[in-house]
C-alpha cells in the first residue's frame, strides 16, 4: 500500500517494439473481448470509452518529406512504485501478489477516482454508466473475468486470469507454478499482435525473452523520471520516438535524465 | 395578540424584528425551486450514474471537487473562530462565532451532499472506515470530515435549542446551558480534526508524484501543500464569515455584528493571509524554477490556451498580495467597501487555487504525446451545487429568523 518500490521474485512485464507496431488496433480489440470490457454508450467520445489498452499516435512533428509517425500501445504500466495504490482510500487496488501485477478489485472500489487523478498514463477507466452488451454479445463474455458494475474504476490486469490458468496447468503437470516457462502465460494483446511487436514474460527470469530485451540500448520506459518504475518497456531505434517517452528540457539528451535520476 | 407583528413573532429572538411570514415564505419558495432543480439533477445522477455529468476519464475530478474544497476552506471560519473564542478566550468573537459555526455546518454538510453524488458507489461510503488505507490522504480526509461534521452538528444544536419558545422548557434550557459549558471541548476537537483534514486535502494533491503540476516535495517538508491548505483555510474562513454576515445585513436591512468585531475578524484572517501569501509565493517560485525542471518540464508547459492560461496563476497570486498589502494599511481597511472587497478577493484567490489544483492539474498532459483537453461542467453538476446553495440559504434564513444567532443585534438596532 505504501508508495515505495516493492521487490518481487517474479516480475511480469511487457516489451513493446514500437518499430514493429503498425497501429492496427488488434491488441485493443483482443483486450476488449478477453476482459469483458463493455462497449461505450457513445463511442465517439474517446474520453469516456473503456480501453484498458489504448494505442497512441506519435508524430515527429516534421513537415513532409521528413514526417514520421509511430504507434504506442499503452496498457497499465504495472508500476513498481504505483502512484495509484498509495492513494486509494479503501485498498481497492494493491500491489502485493508475486508477479508484481497491480490489482483492481471492483467490488471494493467506491468510485472516488483518486487513482485516476494520480495516474500520469491515463491507464485507469471509470464506468460512467451501467455496462451493457447489446444483442447476444453477453453470450460471448469470458467466463473467467468478472464484469464490472457502474461507478467503479477498472484497468488492465495483464490478463491475470491467464496467469492463474497457467499456474493451475503447471500444478497439474507437476511443474513449479512459480517458475513458469517462457510463453506459458501471455496476455491477450501479446497473442493478438500480428507483427509480434509485444513480448511478454518474467523480467527477472533469465530464461524469458523479455529479460534480454529490456537490456537493449533502445529500450525505454514511459515517464521514467517520475519514479514510477513501470514494468512495461518500449523499444525503438528512432531517437525521436524514445524522446517522446519522457519529458526533457531542451538541453537534455534522451535517456540522460533517467539514468541520473 | 399584536397584529402589527408577523404571525410567528413569538418565535423570534428577544428584541429582534423580522419581515412578515408571507415575505419570508416567498423567499423560501424561490430557494425551494432552486433546491428542487438541484434535487432533480441529484436524482438523475444517483439513478443513472455519473455519465449524467460532464466529467470523463481525463477529468475524474471537476466542479464538484472544486466546490467541496472551496466550501471546506471557506467554512474554516467555524473551527478557527471557535478555537479563538473558546480556547484563546477572545471574548469579542462571541458576537460572530454562532454565525461562523452555522456557516461551517452548512459548508461541511453541503460538501458531504456533493460527495455522495461524486463517488461512483455512494452505498459503499462506509468502506473508508471498514477497509482504510492508512497511507492515503483521502482516508484521513474521510475520517476527519465525517467526525468534524458531527462536531459541527453539536455546535449548531445549542443555537437551535436557544430559540425563545424552546428555552421556556426547563429541560431544553438546561441542555442548551450544558452544551455551552462543554463548548470549549467541542471547539478543541473541532480545531484538531479540521486542521488535519484541511491539511490532508492539500496533501492529497501534493503526494501525486505522477502529476508534475501538483506534486510538491523537497522544500520544508513533503508534501507541504498540507500546510498551505491549512493556512489558506484559516485566512479565508474568517473573511468569508464576515462577507456572509454583511450580505445578511444588506438583505435584512439590519445591523447584526458591530464594525469592530468585523475588523477583528479581518485582522485574524489578514494575519493568516500574510503567512499564507509568503509561503504560497515561495511554493510557486520553487515549483516553477526547481521542481518542474527536475521533471523535464518548464513553467510555460503548465499552461495552455485561454482556459488554462497563465492569467489564472497571476490572478490567484495578485488576489493574495493586493489584499495582504491593503489590509495592512489602516486608512484603507477602515473604509468598508475596500475592506469587504479585499476579503472577497482573498476568498476568490482560494477558490481559484482549489480550481487550478483540481482541474488544471489534471488537464496538463504528462505524457509528451498526449494532448490538452478541456473540461466544462454540465447542467447536472451546476444544479447540484445550486442545490447546496439553496439548502444553505434556507437553513441560514431559518436560523436567522428563529434563533439568537447575533447577540449584538438587539443592541445595534435600538431605535
Amino acid at each position: 500500500m505504501s508508495s515505495e518500490v516493492k521487490e518481487f521474485k517474479i516480475r511480469w512485464g511487457m516489451v513493446i517494439d514500437i518499430d514493429k507496431c503498425t497501429g492496427c488496433g488488434a491488441c485493443m480489440v483482443a483486450c476488449q473481448a478477453e476482459n469483458n470490457v463493455a462497449p461505450a454508450v457513445d463511442g465517439s467520445n474517446k474520453l469516456r470509452s473503456l480501453n484498458w489498452l489504448t494505442v497512441f499516435r506519435l508524430s515527429n512533428h516534421k513537415p513532409f518529406p521528413d514526417h514520421e509517425v509511430a504507434y504506442l500501445p499503452r496498457p497499465c504500466m504495472q508500476c513498481g512504485k504505483p502512484s495509484c495504490v498509495s492513494v486509494c482510500p479503501v485498498i481497492a487496488t494493491d500491489k502485493r501478489e508475486e508477479g508484481g501485477i497491480v490489482s483492481q478489485i471492483p467490488p471494493r472500489c467506491i468510485g472516488c477516482r483518486y487513482c485516476m487523478a494520480s495516474c500520469p498514463y491515463h491507464a485507469r477507466y471509470f464506468n460512467w454508466y451501467d455496462p451493457k452488451w447489446p444483442g447476444d454479445l453477453a453470450q460471448a463474455l469470458t467466463p473467467d473475468v468478472s464484469t464490472r458494475m457502474r461507478g467503479v474504476v477498472e484497468k488492465c490486469s495483464f490478463c491475470h486470469h491467464r496467469f492463474m490458468k497457467a499456474q493451475e496447468a503447471a500444478v497439474a503437470k507437476g511443474q513449479d507454478p512459480m517458475n513458469l516457462p517462457d510463453g506459458a502465460y501471455i496476455t491477450a494483446c501479446t497473442e493478438a499482435c500480428p507483427n509480434g511487436a509485444i513480448t511478454f514474460g518474467d523480467l527477472n527470469n533469465p530464461t524469458h525473452k523479455v529479460h534480454e530485451l529490456i537490456k537493449s540500448p533502445y529500450a525505454f520506459r514511459l515517464l521514467e523520471r517520475l519514479g514510477t518504475d513501470p514494468q512495461v518497456y518500449y523499444i525503438s531505434k528512432r531517437e525521436w520516438v524514445r524522446r517522446e517517452g519522457d519529458n526533457y528540457l531542451e538541453h537534455e539528451k534522451t535517456g540522460e535524465a533517467t539514468k541520473q535520476g | 395578540m399584536d397584529y402589527s407583528k408577523p404571525v410567528d413573532a413569538e418565535l423570534f429572538p428577544e428584541g429582534c424584528e423580522r419581515c412578515s411570514l408571507t415575505k419570508f415564505m416567498g423567499w423560501m419558495s424561490i430557494l425551494g425551486v432552486i433546491f428542487l432543480w438541484g434535487l432533480y439533477a441529484a436524482v438523475r445522477v444517483l439513478g443513472f450514474g455519473l455519465g449524467e455529468t460532464g466529467m470523463d476519464d481525463y477529468f475524474g475530478f471537476g466542479l464538484w471537487i472544486t466546490f467541496d474544497l472551496a466550501v471546506i476552506a471557506l467554512g474554516a471560519g467555524a473551527f478557527f473562530t471557535g478555537a479563538l473564542r473558546y480556547i484563546l478566550n477572545i471574548d469579542e468573537l462571541k458576537n460572530i462565532v454562532n454565525l461562523a459555526a452555522v456557516i461551517g455546518f452548512l459548508c461541511y454538510t453541503g460538501a458531504m451532499m456533493i460527495l455522495v453524488l461524486d463517488i461512483g458507489q455512494p452505498i459503499r461510503c462506509w468502506f473508508g472506515y471498514w477497509y482504510p488505507n492508512v497511507h492515503s490522504m483521502l482516508t484521513e480526509v474521510i475520517f476527519c470530515i465525517t467526525c468534524y461534521c458531527i462536531v459541527l452538528i453539536l455546535e449548531f444544536v445549542p443555537l437551535v435549542l436557544e430559540n425563545r419558545q424552546l428555552m421556556k422548557r426547563p429541560f431544553i434550557h438546561a441542555l442548551a446551558h450544558n452544551f455551552h459549558v462543554y463548548m470549549p471541548i467541542f471547539a478543541g476537537i473541532g480545531a484538531f480534526l479540521s486542521t488535519f483534514h484541511q491539511g490532508s486535502l492539500g496533501g492529497m494533491y501534493g503526494v501525486l508524484f505522477g502529476r508534475p503540476y501538483l506534486f510538491r516535495e523537497g522544500f520544508f517538508i513533503w508534501p507541504w501543500t498540507f500546510f498551505l491548505f491549512v493556512l489558506s483555510a484559516v485566512a479565508s474562513g474568517p473573511m468569508f464569515t464576515v462577507l456572509v454576515c454583511t450580505l445578511m445585513e444588506k438583505m435584512s436591512g439590519r445591523k447584526l455584528v458591530s464594525w469592530e468585531v468585523k475588523q477583528l475578524m479581518g485582522k485574524v484572517g489578514g494575519t493568516m493571509l500574510i503567512v499564507y501569501t509568503i509561503f504560497k509565493c515561495l511554493d510557486s517560485w520553487y515549483w516553477a524554477t526547481d521542481l518542474l525542471a527536475g521533471q523535464g518540464l518548464t513553467f510555460d508547459q503548465m499552461f495552455h490556451g485561454w482556459i488554462y492560461g497563465k492569467w489564472l496563476f497571476w490572478m490567484e497570486h495578485a488576489f493574495l498580495i493586493i489584499p495582504m498589502v491593503v489590509l495592512l494599511i489602516k486608512s484603507l481597511r477602515e473604509k468598508p467597501w475596500i475592506f469587504y472587497l479585499m476579503l472577497f478577493l482573498t476568498c476568490a484567490s482560494i477558490t481559484i487555487n482549489r480550481y487550478v489544483l483540481t482541474v488544471q492539474g489534471l488537464a496538463q498532459p504528462v505524457m509528451p504525446f498526449d494532448s490538452w483537453y478541456a473540461y466544462a461542467p454540465n447542467w447536472a453538476e451546476w444544479a447540484s451545487c445550486f442545490l447546496v446553495f439553496a439548502y444553505a440559504a434556507m437553513v441560514l434564513s431559518l436560523a436567522y429568523r428563529y434563533t439568537p444567532m447575533f447577540p449584538q443585534e438587539a443592541e445595534l438596532n435600538k431605535k
